[in-house]
Formats: C-alpha cells, sequence, structure tokens
C-alpha cells in the first residue's frame, strides 16, 4: 500500500462535509431552543400557572414525602424483578414449547396456545382484580393471600403471555437453514434449540423484549389497587388532606430514574458486541449520501 | 476533459480496519478508469480485489477517501453535488438480485420510473411490460419474486435497472449467485444488451463472457489497475505475472 496523503480536492470535501455537520448541529440546537422556549413560554404565561407550580412543585412537601414513596418504590422494584425474572424464563419456556414439534408436547402445545390468548386478551385490570379478590375466596390455605403476592401473581401471569408471544417471534425469525447446518452437524433437537436457535432468537427480539421490561416497571404500580403500598399508593396517601400534588411528581421522577438507566442499559448491552453483527463488513451498511 | 461517459482518477477508498485503532484496509489503492459511450468495460480479478467496491463508487453508494468520479466531467463524488440526480442516470445489478420482496415483479421494474422519473402508473407499466418481454419474462410480471427461479429473479432485476434508460450499467457479479444451468439464460441477455451498444461497466468471474463483449478488461489486484487491455491482450497473453498467475489458477 502507498502512503497516502490526502490531496487538496479531498481536503475541502472534508472541510465541506464539517461544515454540513456544524450546520446540522446548529439547526438542532435553534429547533431544540424553539421547541423548548414554546412550551416553557406557554406553561409559564397560562393563568394558572402559580397555583399549580405550589401545588405540584414545592420542594418542602417534596423532601418530605420522599421517605415515604421511597419506600412504596422498594415494593415496586421487588415485584418488579421477580415479575421479570420468572416472565423471562417462563415466557421462554412456553415459546419453546410451542415452537417445538415433538408429539408428546401436543397437549402443553395447546395449553401454553389457550394460556396466550386468554391472557394476552384480558386486560390487567381485570387479572388484578380477579386474582386479587377471587383467590382468596377459595380459602386455600397455603396460598399467601398478601396484595402484593396476589396482584404479583397477576401482572405475571399477564406478562409472561407477552414475553412468550415476543419470544416465539424470535424464534420464527431464525431461519431454517440454521437448523438444517446444525443438525447436518449432528446436534440434537435439543442442542440445536439451545446452542443455535434461542442465541440468535434471544437477540433478535432484545428491543421489544426490553420494552415490555420498562413496561413492567411501570404497571407493577397496579398492584395499588388491591391496597400494596407502592409507590403511587404512597403519593396518593400523601396528598390526602391537603391539595398538594407534589408526591405525585416524586412519585413519577422515582419511576424515571428507574427506567431511563435500565433502556440505556440494554441498548448498551445489545451494541456491545456482535449484535449489529449480522451487518457489520455489509458494504452499504453505513450512511449513503 | 476525456470525452468519456464515466472517468474515475486516482480513486481510493478505505474501510475501518478490525479492532478499534486497526489500520484501515485500503480496498482501492489510486483506480484510474475511462468509459466512453457504447463501450463495455470487464473488470476482474480475484475476490477481495476490490472489483464490487468499484462498481458501488461508481454508483455512488460509497463515499471516496480521494480521487475523482467523473460523469460527463462533473466530479459527482464531490459531497456538494446531487448524489440522487446522479445515481439515476446510472443503473446497478446486484449479485444477489436485491429484489424487493413484497413488490411484484412489474412494481419492482416500475418502482423508479414512477417516483424518481415521475410517470404516470400506466405509462411506467407499459414501459414495465415492454422491458420485461425483452428479458422473456412477460408472463411473471404478476407473480412475487421468490416465485421466480434464480435466473428469472436476476433478469427481472435487469429489466428493473434498464427500463429507465441509464447511461451506464454496473454489473456486479451478475451470474455468482446464479446454479451453471441458469447462468447462459442471464449472460445470453447481456451480450445482447451490449450489441445493441449499452455502456457498461462489468464485474465478472465469466472469463469467456469477458473474452465476448470487452472492449477493455481491466485486471485488478489489491486496489489497483495491475493489468489493462483489450481481452485478446490480457486473457490470452498476460504480461504481468499476477494476472497469468490468476488465470491459471482459473483453468
Amino acid at each position: 500500500m502507498t502512503d497516502w496523503q490526502p490531496s487538496a480536492r479531498a481536503l475541502e470535501r472534508d472541510a465541506f462535509r464539517r461544515a454540513q455537520r456544524r450546520r446540522a448541529l446548529a439547526v438542532a440546537t435553534v429547533a431544540t431552543a424553539v421547541v423548548v422556549g414554546s412550551v416553557a413560554y406557554v406553561v409559564a404565561t397560562a393563568p394558572g400557572w402559580e397555583r399549580a407550580r405550589t401545588a405540584f412543585f414545592s420542594p418542602e412537601r417534596a423532601v418530605e414525602v420522599l421517605p415515604d414513596v421511597a419506600e412504596g418504590l422498594w415494593l415496586n422494584l421487588r415485584v418488579w424483578v421477580v415479575a421479570s425474572v420468572i416472565g423471562l424464563v417462563v415466557g421462554l419456556l412456553l415459546a419453546v414449547v410451542r415452537t417445538s414439534r415433538l408429539p408428546a408436547l401436543f397437549p402443553l402445545r395447546v395449553l401454553t396456545v389457550v394460556y396466550v390468548d386468554v391472557f394476552r386478551g384480558v386486560p390487567v385490570l381485570l387479572v388484578l382484580l380477579l386474582a386479587g379478590f377471587g383467590l382468596p375466596a377459595l380459602r386455600l390455605e397455603w396460598l399467601p393471600v398478601s396484595a402484593a403476592f396476589l396482584g404479583g401473581l397477576a401482572i405475571v401471569l399477564t406478562y409472561t403471555a407477552y414475553l412468550a408471544e415476543i419470544f416465539r417471534a424470535g424464534i420464527e425469525s431464525v431461519h431454517p437453514s440454521q437448523v438444517a447446518a446444525a443438525r447436518s452437524l449432528g446436534l440434537t433437537r435439543g442442542q440445536t434449540v439451545r446452542r443455535v436457535v434461542l442465541p440468535q432468537a434471544v437477540r433478535n427480539v432484545t428491543a421489544p423484549t426490553a420494552s415490555m421490561l420498562v413496561s413492567l416497571q411501570k404497571d407493577s404500580g397496579l398492584i395499588s389497587i388491591l391496597g400494596a403500598v407502592d409507590a403511587i399508593r404512597a403519593a396518593q396517601i400523601a396528598t390526602t388532606g391537603d391539595y398538594n400534588f407534589t408526591p405525585y411528581v416524586v412519585a413519577g421522577v422515582l419511576f424515571l430514574l428507574l427506567s431511563i438507566p435500565l433502556t440505556r442499559l440494554v441498548d448498551a448491552w445489545s451494541a456491545r458486541q456482535g449484535w449489529r453483527g449480522r451487518l457489520r463488513g455489509v458494504s452499504g451498511a453505513g450512511v449513503i449520501r | 476533459m476525456t470525452g468519456a461517459l464515466l472517468s474515475l482518477r486516482g480513486v481510493r477508498k478505505s474501510y475501518p480496519g478490525t479492532g478499534r485503532r486497526g489500520p484501515r484496509k485500503v480496498v482501492l489503492d489510486g483506480i484510474d478508469l475511462d468509459v466512453t459511450e457504447h463501450e463495455c468495460v470487464v473488470v476482474v480479478g480475484s475476490s477481495g480485489s476490490g472489483k464490487s467496491t468499484l462498481l458501488r463508487v461508481i454508483d455512488l453508494l460509497e463515499d471516496v477517501d480521494d480521487g475523482q468520479v467523473l460523469l460527463d466531467g462533473v466530479d459527482v463524488a464531490d459531497p456538494w453535488v446531487d448524489a440522487d440526480a446522479a445515481r439515476a442516470r446510472m443503473s446497478m445489478v446486484f449479485q444477489q438480485y436485491n429484489l424487493f420482496p413484497h413488490l411484484r415483479v412489474l412494481d419492482n421494474v416500475t418502482l423508479a420510473l414512477r417516483l424518481v422519473h415521475g410517470r404516470r402508473r400506466a405509462e411506467a407499466e407499459a414501459a414495465g411490460v415492454h422491458m420485461l418481454e425483452k428479458v422473456g419474462l412477460s408472463h411473471k410480471a404478476r407473480s412475487y419474486p421468490d416465485e421466480l427461479s434464480g435466473g428469472e429473479q436476476q433478469r427481472a432485476a435487469i429489466a428493473r435497472a434498464l427500463v429507465s434508460g441509464p447511461e451506464l450499467l454496473l454489473l456486479d457479479e451478475v451470474t455468482s449467485a446464479l446454479d451453471p444451468e441458469l447462468v447462459g439464460e442471464v449472460l445470453d441477455l447481456l451480450v445482447a444488451l451490449r450489441d445493441e451498444g449499452t455502456t457498461m461497466v462489468v464485474a465478472t468471474h465469466e472469463m469467456s463472457f469477458a473474452r465476448d463483449v470487452a472492449d477493455e478488461v481491466v485486471f485488478l489486484h489489491e486496489g489497483r489497475v495491475h493489468e489493462r487491455g483489450t481481452p485478446g491482450q490480457v486473457l490470452d497473453d498476460p504480461q504481468r505475472g499476477r494476472t497469468q498467475e490468476f488465470l491459471r489458477r482459473l483453468r
């Protein structure tokens, strides 16, 4: 290879591209300033702004209620972690069962289809109410009847159905030739699924799975309707008596503090290694002028 | 200016190397090339020699590091030139056909006519049907690409490339993905196009085809033009070592 020094022409093109990038940045900055500025203007000049500010953004009240709301959030967090782990594991298992062709699994496959259809079709709120008030009525000795447990169960039931469908889509997105290649190497069906199909399937659906988990994190607040004191319920309790709604804002901020890092984490994880591997090195995978 | 339809001058192109700070991989290392109207230039070379990248650079699907891509004397590699307009004057046919799987064959062929060249649907479809007749596929106009054989898909892709009347046709190993018995039907079509005077730049591994159609054969090696000349000169009486070695391995 020759030692290459960019020609005057190449330098001129680079300068042009840099200028274009600078202009794009300037446009983005101005556009952002205009949008943020007009929103701020509309809000600040609204007739009720002074009252709204004290009712929703009172710093003293925020500091006061923070411990209670944070304690409630701890419950949300536990429900979220447990429901996520169960949902991911069981959802993946259900997806494998549903896509497998083993004759012995036929009855399970039917059950899976029925389960997914039912729990995707019924509103979460209804599942929560049925589980929360229906299951205790059975008076089963071994069944815990705390609101947190029953609410968590209802959420797990619903989200597992969704996750199973996402994973099924992921499994079906793996090209059949991958299975052929694995089987021709002598891998068993089980090995093929575990070592070849699932790793690719899971990668293909990382983004929708992540958004399900974020959604699950927020919906964990729904258990409050059964009486469990989560962040939202704690905030609601804190607002009774006076007409200050700052606790709701505090709860909202806390939820954001959880979900934003989560989404960024998943993005970083999926960008890390070979996630775009399929496209890396393919000409045309870059930007075309 | 040279009077050529297309001229490359000192074209250089590199890709990011492996690893974070690895050296960049130089794919084209100072290419000069002239294509005059009605000329057929065939680019040969082993895989990785830069043939595909060369065609992609010509079609402005890649930005170059340096050098000029002159179309009618205008340097279209300059970022301030309207690349879409330049691309609309050329057509590329890809190794893997790249037909749009969600569109019927006729819609594949008429898409650019309607969206880029502003023809009405009826007019575009008439032109599309005519072009499909020419490549022997008018009976497949209503089929979807995956209902066609490889050779038919590639002929449909050629029809799609030709229907807008491009000044320059770029063919990137268009028979490499085909079964041997289907290669002939595509090559016959290309020979017919060449006889009509279509200006073409062809990257190929088919030496007999190169011998039949080329006005000039260019042998690429490690991103440079290693040898060039008429088919008789380059393919039958190569002067340089790499060319001789390449042709010997093909026998």
